[in-house]
């Protein structure tokens, strides 16, 4: 482009191949790798689900439906039709009324109270209890307030991926757990970021006998079984959500800090770096302009393999019974309850471990595509 | 040689000493304690007991009287388990958990590279695809979604194998838990031996010898050789991650094992069982990395012995 100056501007722009940074040539092989480009996509789908879908579901993830417990996933709507004179026999059966006439159309309902003696019109509330019907009102009083014509409200709930034991909605369930495995995820990653980074580029920058000893230290640490400690950690301490993205955070820091090391250690000794000391550019601007820039890829690839390791562990912990408490939940502690329910309703663990391992599929494809297509040395 | 072992031994030794120490104070200052029951003990009683088990002591003295016993071999008395020494548990759960442990680990080892080595030899075919594609499954799919799944298929629905328990050791009754305590580490061993397979394929000394005209499976005979460095020195992690996996293996298969041990002692806050448990465990993880880097460091001259 120096020597374009005999060429006037504009045509030296028109001619001008598009520039191919390496950034561009990265997201070029990314987006080539299929496997990755899937992994993307779904990955965005049951992010938006888990993200978004809670504000849209009709059931909040803590309501309890004690009419609806353990129901199977159908695409129809509950009550059944069948089951409606029942449920209100039921209640008025509680409040020792006899029942006549009950009549349901479309999504109201009408039936007649009958009793010995004149009837409380509070009655009505034992009918609302129920999940079934709402908005009960007294629209008659009969042969002197011994029977009484209510109507009201049919609720049809859906559920498409059925409810638990406790009869919570799994779906709403599995969306706010998605949430809280993601959340743990991505927070221990970052918390796992700092300290590899900080610590990694130190060693690595420092070198010698600073950077033996650094290492060494690592090496101890790496042959101790942390899972454990995590566990005591959450065992002693509470199953507080801050202290488990913590504890998973300070012990999977190791591999990013070997991984910053070796890539700083790497890069000091390029010539662009030593170029730059040549110039005279001080430590910082090294370090910004040449250093961190060139670390980014591995650490991008390393932080899209994480991401799964640490929502397994996660879900590991929950499975323990050591995770996040309830009513909240994690995916890990929808497959443990589906675990213990597998005989009885199966559809419980099926529908979360479909969720996470899709997502862990998904994180890593999209991890290894990464990592294709920013190592050049795989070309 | 000998003096590369014996300096890794050594090197092990400062490594058990920061389990210990880590594991001691961090089950120490946690709040609550192993008499912390239901109803409350009398103030005499609870005092009787804290100087019975010396825990009225200052906190270094307990710590260095732990490590006196330790070193003895003694992992002293369960503090929930009345009777019970911690020693005389853990002899009782440790023939589980290595029965387990080892028949898991031989499985991923043999499963693994046999399944490496079909796909390496069939690069790029249908057959490799399939085989890779199953382990990705295996490292994605945690265990503990595997073993119900494999409780439900094997035990109920087709009424083959025993739901859990350990019966007499029998084979019935150790299939479920081993391969589902295997599966993880059985994929990533595939796909490790799978890849460094096809680079040793590659490799020169590989194509003189098929250039010699030597039947094929010699010439995998000498590719494997160099082939299995990698797996060897993932068989560390593995090992690690098998005693892992055994907390919730042993859970859901009812294994009355060292991993169940740990979770019932960190659960009730006995002290020495958690202790005693951890110590064990990652001792094991310990002395095996020290076992694979001797076999490393003897198999490959490239490691140098200072």
């Amino acid at each position: 482009m120096t020597d374009g100056s005999l060429i006037p501007e504009t045509a030296e722009a028109l001619h001008a191949p598009a520039g191919r940074s390496l950034f561009s040539l990265a997201v070029r092989r990314l987006l080539r790798n299929r496997a990755a480009v899937a992994g993307g996509i779904i990955l965005a789908l049951v992010t938006v689900f888990c993200v978004v879908g809670p504000w849209l579901s009709p059931h909040p993830y803590d309501r309890v439906y004690r009419s609806y417990v353990g129901v199977p996933p159908s695409l129809e709507r509950y009550p059944k039709e069948s089951a409606l004179a029942g449920a209100m026999a039921e209640a008025l059966q509680r409040a020792r009324l006899a029942m006549a006439d009950f009549q349901v159309d479309g999504d109201h309902f009408s039936v007649t109270l009958r009793s010995d003696k004149p009837i409380d019109p509070r009655s009505t509330r034992y009918i609302d209890r129920l999940d079934e019907f709402s908005d009960t009102r007294v629209v008659a009083t009969r042969d002197d307030g011994r029977a009484l014509v209510v109507e009201g409200h049919v609720n049809r709930q859906l559920f498409l991926m059925g409810t638990d034991r406790s009869g919570r909605d799994l779906m709403t369930r599995i969306m706010v757990g998605g949430r809280i495995s993601f959340l743990v995820g991505l927070l221990a990653t970052v918390v796992s970021l700092v300290i590899g980074v900080a610590y990694g580029a130190v060693a690595g920058f420092a070198g010698g006998r600073i950077d033996d000893l650094m290492m060494r230290f690592v090496d101890v640490l790496y042959s101790l079984p942390f899972v454990f400690f995590v566990i005591l950690l959450v065992v002693y301490f509470g199953r507080d959500f801050v202290l488990i993205f913590v504890a998973i955070g300070a012990v999977e820091w190791l591999d990013m800090a070997r991984i910053v090391r070796g890539q700083t250690l790497a890069l000091k000794r390029r010539e662009f770096v030593q170029a730059a000391e040549a110039l005279g550019v001080a430590t910082a601007g090294i370090l910004r302009r040449h250093i961190v820039p060139n670390l980014l890829g591995p650490v991008v690839v390393f932080v899209t393999l994480m991401v799964p390791k640490i929502i397994l562990l996660e879900s590991f912990l929950s499975f323990l019974g050591l995770g996040v408490q309830a009513p909240l939940t994690s995916w890990g502690v929808l497959i443990s309850e589906g675990a213990a329910n597998i005989q009885s309703a199966p559809y419980l663990i099926i529908f979360p471990s479909v969720f996470f391992v899709a997502t862990l599929f998904a994180l890593n494809f999209i991890g290894d595509g990464l990592r294709d297509a920013l190592d050049p040395r795989d070309r | 040689m000998l003096s590369y072992t014996l300096r890794r031994l050594l090197g092990a030794v400062p490594t058990l000493f920061v389990i210990v120490t880590v594991a001691f104070f961090l089950v120490r200052f946690a709040p609550g304690g192993p008499f912390d029951l239901e109803q409350p003990l009398a103030p005499q009683v609870l005092e009787n007991l804290r100087r019975a088990y010396r825990l009225d002591q200052p906190l270094y003295l307990q710590y260095l009287d732990y490590l006196g016993k330790l070193v003895r071999g003694d992992f002293g008395p369960s503090y929930v388990a009345i009777d019970f020494t911690v020693g005389e548990m853990l002899r009782r759960a440790l023939p589980y958990s290595v029965t387990l442990g080892l028949s898991a680990l031989v499985l991923a080892i043999i499963g693994g590279v046999a399944a490496g080595v079909f796909a390496a030899l069939r690069q790029n075919s249908a057959a490799d695809y399939s085989v890779m594609t199953v382990a990705t499954v295996g490292v994605t799919v945690p265990n503990f979604v595997v073993a119900p799944v494999l409780q439900l298929v094997f035990g109920l629905m087709l009424g083959l194998l025993p739901l859990g328990g350990w019966g007499d050791g029998d084979l019935a009754h150790l299939v479920m838990p081993t391969v589902a305590l295997a599966l993880p580490q059985m994929a990533v061993i595939a796909r490790l031996t799978r890849s460094s397979m096809i680079e040793a394929l590659r490799a020169d000394h590989i194509r003189t010898l098929r250039a010699c005209g030597l039947p094929g499976h010699v010439v995998v005979r000498h590719a494997l050789k160099g082939a299995l460095l990698p797996v060897i020195s993932y068989l560390g992690p593995a090992a690690a991650a098998l005693v892992t996996g055994s907390v919730v293996i042993e859970k859901i298969f009812a294994i009355p094992g060292v991993g169940a041990y740990f979770v019932e002692g960190a659960l009730n806050r006995d002290y020495t069982l958690v202790m005693g448990t951890v110590v064990t465990l990652a001792g094991f993880v310990v002395v095996f990395n020290l076992l694979v880097d001797l076999a490393y460091a003897a198999l490959d001259p490239r490691v140098r012995y200072d």
